[in-house]
């Protein structure tokens, strides 16, 4: 029953599962940590914009909320610096998720790129209050309660909630991918009025999975700032993760599974091991820029979709040449 | 026979354009009527009316006793009325057999749609069958935008019918499309009709339309100009000059 595709998820999985076993170095584990929070946000952010070809570019939004609900509630609450910190992370994903109805009634009222610019405008929004109002300690941030781990294990906890968001979100998208308000995302993606017109509900539709898309961006900010122990609106509220997101997705292949997850895998491990390595903050720009290009002037549709469109192309070449060779016997 | 869609004064106008003027026009239960007249005389417009696509500015449209005038186009297409597009209109980046399953509920609420999967057994089984009834059930896994022009109109006509509307409207059905194709379609829409179907059809190609339709509407600067059957259509005067006159469309005028 074991298909070569499961063999692979497995495979991965367990890579992943076992990696902060073998590679103690914290550098390393934290490069982990981050690629997995962006993993999780590409794929969650994907399961809407991907599917539906509604590109929001204004996710950090979403991580921005889910960065500050964490990090306040935790101190009205008066939560220790231990793992109970954790706990609240779903409660930033929630929240980023109420924050998005509002903004999806907003900006699903327009298409196309108008949506786009719309998002960014909200995005600008967020950001700016974030940086003026007092409660969230304007430009000079918050902190959180520290936590007394040992250096050695410090990290491990962070990695495998960054791995669970990551296969929350994973298994989220393969879900809605099955079903049929999946299909209906699709069918908004290839023509929204002929959809309308087949009865699909799409407004109901669109912000649905808008909202949905929030909770696991959300909880990345959350863990986000769990980790670093202390948020600023340009860190947590950043158009360059806005755009990395979306990036990472088209990158790997906009609209597929697997896309966004290998999308942020070679991105984000890359710009970070760059980062560390040369210490030089903007070579990463310079490679990542250069991938990007490649990948999009020669596999306009992604990396996945490239990749199973030659494995066809090669089986269809190896179908064909054995009716040649059936042909010359008869 | 009763009514089973009626249109009562429409009115439509795009800036300074009318395009469509009071016009009016009934759909018999149980018939095939037929919609023509020269181009931009606002037969489009009037299908886009009727299925919730325009807001007309003043009128009525009623379908089985309730006032759909402006309803949005998938509660109208929930409550029995279908349509194909003139330019047709497929989801070009999914499969043949998942553009069936968009059409398959057409009255289920949204929530519903998380919750299940994309289709239950009885679903694929009316999607394929009506494929097949089209002749497309082969390319049932390709892309849908890897079909031929005739097979794209095929492929909507297939998924509106899997969604069973009451009445379906056809915009050009026979348009751009060979002639094999076009017996086809015709002996389709009548062996639909005979087991219940209503249609309401705009169609350039005369033949088609004197053979199929019960009744034929004539309109003409956004009117309705006349309305009988084929045979009274033909014999009518006024028709002819509205066509002799030549095209509403200023431009195409000129073009000829
Ligand atoms: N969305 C629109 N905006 C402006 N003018 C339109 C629009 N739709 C149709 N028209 C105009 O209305 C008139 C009627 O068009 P249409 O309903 O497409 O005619 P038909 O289908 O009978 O050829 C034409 O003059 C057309 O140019
Ligand atoms: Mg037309």
């Amino acid at each position: 029953m074991l298909r070569v595709r499961n063999v692979w998820w497995i495979g991965a999985l367990a890579a992943l599962v076992l990696f902060p076993l073998i590679e103690t170095n914290p550098t390393y584990t934290s490069i982990g940590i981050f690629t997995l929070i962006f993993m999780g946000c590409a794929t969650s952010w994907n399961m809407f914009s991907g599917y539906s070809g509604y590109i929001n570019l204004g996710s950090a939004v979403s991580y921005g909320v889910g960065a500050y609900t964490l990090t306040l509630l935790a101190d009205h609450l008066h939560v220790p610096g231990n793992g109970d910190l954790f706990w609240l992370i779903p409660v930033g994903g929630f929240a980023a998720m109420i924050v998005a109805v509002p903004v999806g009634l907003v900006a699903l009222r327009v298409r196309r790129h108008t949506f786009v610019v719309i998002t960014i405008a909200i995005f600008f929004v967020f950001q700016l209050s974030a940086t003026n109002f007092s409660f969230t300690g304007g430009t000079s941030g918050l902190q959180l309660p520290l936590i007394p781990w040992l250096e050695t294990n410090y990290n491990k906890p962070f990695y495998y909630a960054a791995l669970a968001i990551t296969v929350f979100a994973a298994l989220l998208s393969f879900a809605v991918r099955r079903s049929r308000f999946g299909l209906q995302l699709l069918a908004i993606r290839d023509d929204e009025d002929r959809a309308a017109g087949l009865g699909v509900k799409v407004f109901a539709v669109k912000l649905t999975g808008f909202t949905m898309s929030a909770f696991a961006v959300g909880m990345g900010g959350a863990l986000y700032a769990v980790f670093l122990g202390q948020i600023y609106p340009q860190f947590v509220f950043d158009p360059i993760f806005d755009i990395s997101i979306a990036l990472m997705s088209i990158f790997g292949g906009l609209g597929t599974l697997t896309g966004p997850l290998l999308g942020a895998l070679v991105l984000e491990s890359m710009q970070q091991y760059l980062t560390i390595r040369f210490s030089n903050g903007s070579l990463y720009l310079i490679i990542f820029g250069a991938l990007f290009l490649i990948v999009v002037l020669f596999m306009p549709q992604g990396i996945v979709v490239y990749l199973s469109d030659w494995r066809s192309r090669r089986s269809a070449r190896r179908a064909e040449g054995a009716r040649v060779v059936v042909g010359e016997a008869s | 026979m009763t009514t089973l869609l009626s249109v009562d004064r429409i009115s439509k106008a795009f800036g300074g354009l009318q395009a469509l003027n009071e016009c009016s026009l009934s759909v018999e239960k149980g018939s095939i009527t037929g919609l023509i007249g020269p181009n931009g005389s606002g037969k489009t417009t009037l299908f886009n009316v009727i299925t919730g696509y325009e807001k007309p500015d003043s009128g009525s449209v009623t379908f089985e006793e309730a006032d759909i005038t402006r309803v949005g186009p998938s509660r109208v297409f929930a409550l029995g009325v279908g349509r194909t597009f003139q330019i047709t209109r497929i989801f070009s980046r999914i499969t043949v057999l998942e553009n069936m399953l968009v059409a398959t509920q057409r009255d289920e609420g949204w929530l519903r749609g998380l919750t299940r999967s994309k289709s239950s057994k009885s679903e694929l089984a009316a999607a394929m069958e009506w494929l097949d009834f089209v002749g497309i059930d082969r390319l049932a896994s390709q892309p849908a935008g890897s079909l031929s022009f005739g097979q794209r109109k095929l492929l909507e006509l297939a998924y509106v019918l899997v969604a069973d509307p009451d009445v379906i409207l056809l915009d050009e059905p026979a348009g751009g499309v060979n002639l094999t194709l076009i017996n086809e379609i015709a002996d389709k829409i009548q062996s639909l009709n005979k087991g219940g179907k209503t249609f309401l059809i705009v169609e350039h190609n005369m033949e088609f339309v004197m053979n199929l339709c019960d009744r034929v509407t004539v309109m003409h600067q956004g009117t309705d100009l006349v309305s009988g059957t084929p045979s009274e259509i033909r014999n009518d005067p006024r028709v002819l000059d509205a066509y002799l006159g030549g095209s509403d469309d200023d431009d195409v005028e000129e073009a000829s």
